[in-house]
C-alpha cells in the first residue's frame, strides 16, 4: 500500500451528533407522536449498530445548572443551561464512522429531522491517537 | 533539442491551465494531505520551468508533472513520516486502478471535495478556485473583493475543517452522486455569475471568474458526458459568454442585450452552445440551466432585440417558474411581457414584485420599471426610478449605464 499510510481505510473516528430543539415542543408532544419518534430512534440504532458507542436523551433545560468563573476566578453557579436558547440541548449520541458523509447518511435517519423545531449538529471529536 | 525560454513558459502556463487539477488531485490521493499536494504540485511546475527548456516540452505535460509531484510526495513522506503520522489525514479510498469507471478521476474527487455541502458556500468557492482551478490566493481575494489575508484564513479554515472532520476525498456513491453534482454545478454558476457582471468595481465582466468557470463545466462535461445538467449548465455558460465582447461598448459604456452588436456575438460559442442544449433538452424534465440556457439560446439566435421570440421566452420563464421560484426569474419574466405586450403591461407584471422583501435592495428591478416608465415617456417618475436605481448599484460601468439614461429622462422632463 502506498501513501501516507499510517491511517488506513479501515480507520474510524469518532463524532458527536448532538441533539437540539425546542423543549416546549418536545414537551407538547403526544403519545403517539413520541412512538413515531422512538420508532425512528430504533431505526437508527438498527441502522449504526455498533457505530454507535453511547446516546442519550438529557433531561430537560430548566433542569441544568451551569458553573462559570469571573476574572478573580471566583465560581458562580446558576440555575439553568449554559447558553439560554429557545432550541437547547435535547440529547446526543456519539459515534464511531470513517468519515463525514457516513456520519450524515446515519444522521439523516434521525427523527428530529421530521421536525421544523428541531436539528442536529455533528461534531467530530478531537483524536489525539 | 531545445525551446525558448517564451516556448517553455507558455508551454507551462498552458500545462497549468489544463493539468493543475488532475496533477494536485494525483497527488492529494497519495499524500492525503492538500497542503503538501499543493506544495509538491507547485515544485513540480517550478521545475518543468527549468528542464523543459532543455529537454523540450514532454509528449504528455500532464502526466510529467504528476510524476514529479508525486516523486515529490514520495520523498517528503519517506522523510517525515513521523511527523506526518500526527496530523489528520484525508480519508480516501485506495485509487481503483483501470479506466472501467469514468468517475475514478482525481479531478472529480477533488472538486467534490472542495464542494461538500458541508462547506460553505463562500468555502466551496473559493477552495474550488484554488484547489480546482489553481488560482492564487491574492487572485481568488480580488475576484471576491476581499483582503488576501481574509481569503488565505477562509481557505485555511476549510481545508483545517476537511481533515478534522474527516470529509472524504472521493467521488459519491450513487445514492448521492446526483445531488453532488448539482452543489458542484451550483458552485460553477456561481463563479461564473460573479464574473459576468462583478458586483461592484472597475470592470463589468470578470474575465478570469467567467474563463474559470467555463473551464470547470468543460471539465465536467468530458468526465460525465452523459449527465443532462452538466450539458445544460455548460449550454448555458457558453451562450452567455458568446456575448461578452459586445456587453461594453467601444468607449467603455454598458451595452444593454437590445443594444449590442449582435454581428460580433461568437457564432462557434452558440453552435455549440445549441448542440450541447439539444443534447440536455432531450431529457425529462429539463432541469433548471436546460430553461435558462433555451432562454439564452432564442435570444442568441434571434436577428435584434424587438425581433425575439418574446412569446417562447414568456412561457419558458413560466416552466422555469414553476420549477426553480425566484423573484429574480419573475422579474426577468416580466421584462420579456413587457417586450411581448407592450410597456404598461411590462409595468403591470412588475408591480407585484415591489413589495417583495428579497427585492427591495435589487437594483435590477428599479433599472426595469424605470426603462418601462421611460419607454411610456412618464419623466417624473422614470426619474424617480433611474435615481432609486443608482443608489443600489456599485459597479462604475453601470452606473455611468444608469447616470446617462437619468440625463435624457431629466433633459425630456424639463422640455416636453
Amino acid at each position: 500500500m502506498e501513501g501516507a499510510g499510517t491511517r488506513g481505510v479501515g480507520d474510524m473516528a469518532k463524532y458527536m451528533i448532538l441533539i437540539y430543539g425546542d423543549a416546549e415542543q418536545w414537551d407538547a408532544m403526544t403519545d403517539e407522536q413520541w412512538r413515531a419518534h422512538d420508532a425512528g430512534h430504533a431505526a437508527f440504532h438498527a441502522e449504526a449498530g455498533s457505530r454507535v458507542l453511547d446516546g442519550r436523551q438529557l433531561e430537560s433545560a430548566p433542569t441544568a445548572t451551569s458553573l462559570r468563573a469571573d476574572a478573580l476566578g471566583k465560581i458562580h453557579i446558576t440555575d439553568g443551561p449554559f447558553l439560554e436558547t429557545k432550541e437547547g440541548l435535547g440529547g446526543y449520541y456519539l459515534l464511531e464512522a470513517a468519515d463525514l458523509d457516513e456520519v450524515m447518511r446515519l444522521a439523516r435517519l434521525l427523527p428530529e429531522l421530521n421536525y421544523m423545531h428541531s436539528g442536529l449538529e455533528i461534531r467530530p471529536v478531537v483524536d489525539r491517537g | 533539442m531545445s525551446d525558448t525560454r517564451d516556448e517553455v513558459v507558455a508551454a507551462v502556463t498552458e500545462a497549468h491551465r489544463r493539468e493543475w487539477a488532475k496533477v494536485l488531485g494525483a497527488t492529494a490521493q497519495l499524500t492525503r494531505d492538500l497542503d503538501l499536494a499543493e506544495e509538491c504540485a507547485q515544485d513540480a511546475y517550478a521545475q518543468a520551468l527549468e528542464t523543459w527548456g532543455e529537454s523540450g516540452v514532454p509528449e504528455r505535460p500532464g502526466a510529467w508533472l504528476t510524476s514529479i509531484a508525486r516523486n515529490r510526495a514520495r520523498d517528503v513522506l519517506r522523510r517525515e513520516s513521523v511527523f506526518r503520522r500526527k496530523m489528520p489525514l484525508l480519508v480516501a479510498d485506495e485509487t481503483v486502478q483501470g479506466p472501467e469507471d469514468a468517475l475514478n478521476d482525481d479531478r472529480l474527487r477533488l472538486i467534490f471535495t472542495c464542494t461538500h455541502p458541508a462547506l460553505s458556500i463562500e468555502a466551496r468557492v473559493a477552495l474550488t478556485l484554488r484547489l480546482v482551478c489553481g488560482l492564487s490566493t491574492p487572485e481568488v481575494a480580488r475576484a471576491f473583493l476581499v483582503p488576501p489575508a481574509t481569503m488565505a484564513a477562509r481557505i485555511t479554515r476549510a481545508k483545517k475543517k476537511i481533515a478534522a472532520a474527516r470529509i472524504p476525498y472521493r467521488v459519491p456513491g450513487p445514492d448521492q452522486l446526483e445531488e453532488r453534482v448539482t452543489a458542484v454545478l451550483e458552485v460553477v454558476h456561481l463563479i461564473f455569475t460573479t464574473g459576468h457582471t462583478a458586483p461592484l468595481g472597475t470592470d463589468l465582466v470578470r474575465r478570469d471568474l467567467t474563463d474559470s468557470a467555463i473551464r470547470l463545466a468543460r471539465m465536467l462535461h468530458l468526465i460525465m458526458p452523459t449527465n443532462g445538467e452538466t450539458s445544460a449548465l455548460l449550454a448555458l455558460l457558453l451562450l452567455i459568454a458568446s456575448r461578452q465582447e459586445t456587453r461594453m461598448t467601444a468607449d467603455g459604456r454598458m451595452a444593454l442585450l437590445s443594444e449590442q452588436d449582435r454581428s460580433r456575438w461568437d457564432r462557434q460559442l452558440i453552435a455549440e452552445g445549441r448542440s450541447l442544449l439539444t443534447e440536455a433538452l432531450l431529457r425529462r424534465p429539463p432541469s433548471r440551466y436546460a430553461l435558462q440556457a433555451a432562454i439564452a439560446a432564442l435570444h442568441a439566435e434571434a436577428p435584434s432585440w424587438s425581433d425575439t421570440d418574446w412569446t417562447e421566452i414568456v412561457s419558458i420563464y413560466d416552466v422555469l417558474l414553476r420549477l426553480w421560484p425566484s423573484p429574480v426569474v419573475e422579474l426577468n419574466r416580466a421584462v420579456a411581457i413587457g417586450m411581448r405586450d407592450g410597456p404598461g403591461a411590462g409595468l403591470d407584471a412588475l408591480s407585484p414584485l415591489l413589495a417583495d422583501p428579497a427585492l427591495a435592495t435589487y437594483g435590477y428591478l428599479s433599472a426595469a420599471r424605470a426603462d418601462f416608465l421611460r419607454r411610456l415617456e412618464n419623466w417624473p417618475q422614470a426619474m424617480a426610478a433611474y435615481e432609486e436605481a443608482l443608489t443600489l448599484t456599485d459597479n462604475e460601468i453601470e452606473r455611468a449605464f444608469l447616470t446617462e439614461r437619468l440625463t435624457e429622462v431629466a433633459r425630456n422632463l424639463r422640455q416636453p
